[in-house]
């Protein structure tokens, strides 16, 4: 569902902030987690179109919930979201390959197929991540 | 580099992370002189043209890699549902992969709502995809169909324009084929006149325009019935050999011969077809 007016609230615009930085504590870039930090790497995009897709699934979430807002009041996007996060809280342990069965069917994309699904798939990555931390990671523990 | 997979979630979809590494090879390469492999286009000449009780599409069928021709018939008139076919334009992998994506959602469609899918909902599933990727993926197409609601013809641009008219052209030939087509259109036009009409506007395309060559496909569309006709007409001959140049035996002299007999036994035997041309 495409719908327009909705244009301040979505983030296509650069942050200030640089993109893709990960901020660990004390708020100071997290050398050990992303490795040396360079301006020119971090502050622009290398394609146009990087911000947009990586904001893309946020963005069209933004608007379907303001609309949804509007014309049936603040109940139905509350309720929505509410479901949504309990079905994101069905999956496997973080270095493994969950379906998102759940999550996909409320939002409708067990009835779609588009790049996402077919270039770079995630279950067929080349790397893995090292369980210990990536559990760790999630505990909060790190 | 395990702990950077941390705590990035792996997403699918286009990955831009050479992007930074192609400019840095782009640069350099100037620098040198040469230049960087160009993406195989289709060059082209598409059309389509709403007639009496349906609608004709026509392609022609060379696709081009910079100055070469890369495939002689390659096919640009994509199946998209049983009643809704698309020619495409502009680089050929992009018009490929998107008329297959838009394929297989509009079967999803179709079988969540249990109806044969309609031509605007095609339309609108491409524009809002070739919106989303800014014109970057190269992908200028020719929609037709014939649903419920009688025959439709749109024609889509890259950055994601359509337009719903009675007849269209599309590629480097559509000024060629448009031409021929402003000159002799008529509203409500029998089915062989239809025909007759797309296969001289792609023959102005591929006779003057380098991008479009060798054979003229057509697809014709009425309620019920898909006539896939390829190809419907060979404009480009190669031509034939009027003598054989091959040297007869004896011609030099045979000093020694030897024989050797390999033993090999057929094992397995497959047939594979080529697209000969």
């Amino acid at each position: 569902m495409n719908t327009r007016g909705l244009r301040s609230q979505l983030k296509d615009s650069v942050p200030v902030t640089g993109m893709g930085q990960h901020v660990g504590a004390y708020g100071v870039q997290d050398t050990l987690r992303s490795g040396f930090s360079s301006v020119k790497n971090e502050l622009l995009p290398s394609h146009a179109l990087e911000l947009s897709e990586k904001n893309f699934q946020l963005n069209q979430d933004k608007m379907n919930f303001s609309t949804l807002r509007n014309i049936q009041g603040l109940h139905a996007p509350l309720k929505l979201q509410m479901e949504y996060r309990a079905a994101r809280q069905i999956q496997r342990l973080p270095f493994l390959q969950s379906s998102h069965l759940a999550l996909d069917t409320l939002k409708g994309n067990d009835e779609s197929i588009s790049f996402e699904d077919i270039l770079n798939d995630p279950a067929q990555s080349e790397m893995v991540g090292e369980p210990h931390i990536m559990v760790e990671y999630k505990l909060g523990l790190m | 580099m395990a702990t950077l997979s941390v705590c990035q979630t792996q997403l699918g979809g286009f990955s831009f992370e050479n992007c930074k590494r192609n400019a840095v090879l782009e640069t350099e390469v100037t620098k040198v002189g040469c230049r960087m492999p160009a993406a195989r286009k289709t060059g082209t000449t598409i059309v389509g043209v709403v007639f009496k009780d349906g609608l004709v599409l026509g392609a022609d069928t060379r696709a081009t890699e910079g100055m070469i021709v890369a495939d002689k018939n390659c096919s640009k008139i994509h199946y998209i549902s049983p009643n809704i076919y698309c020619c495409g334009a502009g680089t050929a992998a992009d018009t490929e992969m998107t008329t297959q994506i838009i394929s297989s959602n509009l079967e999803l469609h179709s079988l969540s709502t249990g109806r044969l899918p309609r031509v605007a909902t095609a339309n609108r599933m491409l524009k809002q995809m070739l919106f989303r990727y800014q014109g970057h993926i190269g992908a200028a197409l020719v929609l037709g169909g014939m649903d419920c609601n009688g025959p439709h013809l749109y024609s889509i641009y890259p950055h994601g324009s359509t337009d719903k008219l009675p007849y269209v052209t599309m590629g480097s030939g559509s000024l060629a084929a448009m031409a021929v087509f402003e000159d002799r259109y008529k509203q409500d036009m029998e089915e062989e006149d239809a025909k007759r009409l797309v296969r001289d506007a792609i023959a102005a395309g591929i006779f003057n325009d380098l991008g479009s060559g060798s054979n003229i496909d057509l697809c014709v569309i009425t309620k019920g019935r898909v006539d896939y006709l390829r190809p419907h007409d060979m404009a480009n001959k190669k031509g034939v050999r009027t003598g054989s140049y091959k040297y007869k035996r004896g011609t030099t002299g045979v000093l020694t011969k030897t024989v050797t007999k390999l033993d090999l036994e057929v094992v397995e035997e497959t047939i594979q077809t080529m697209d000969t041309s």
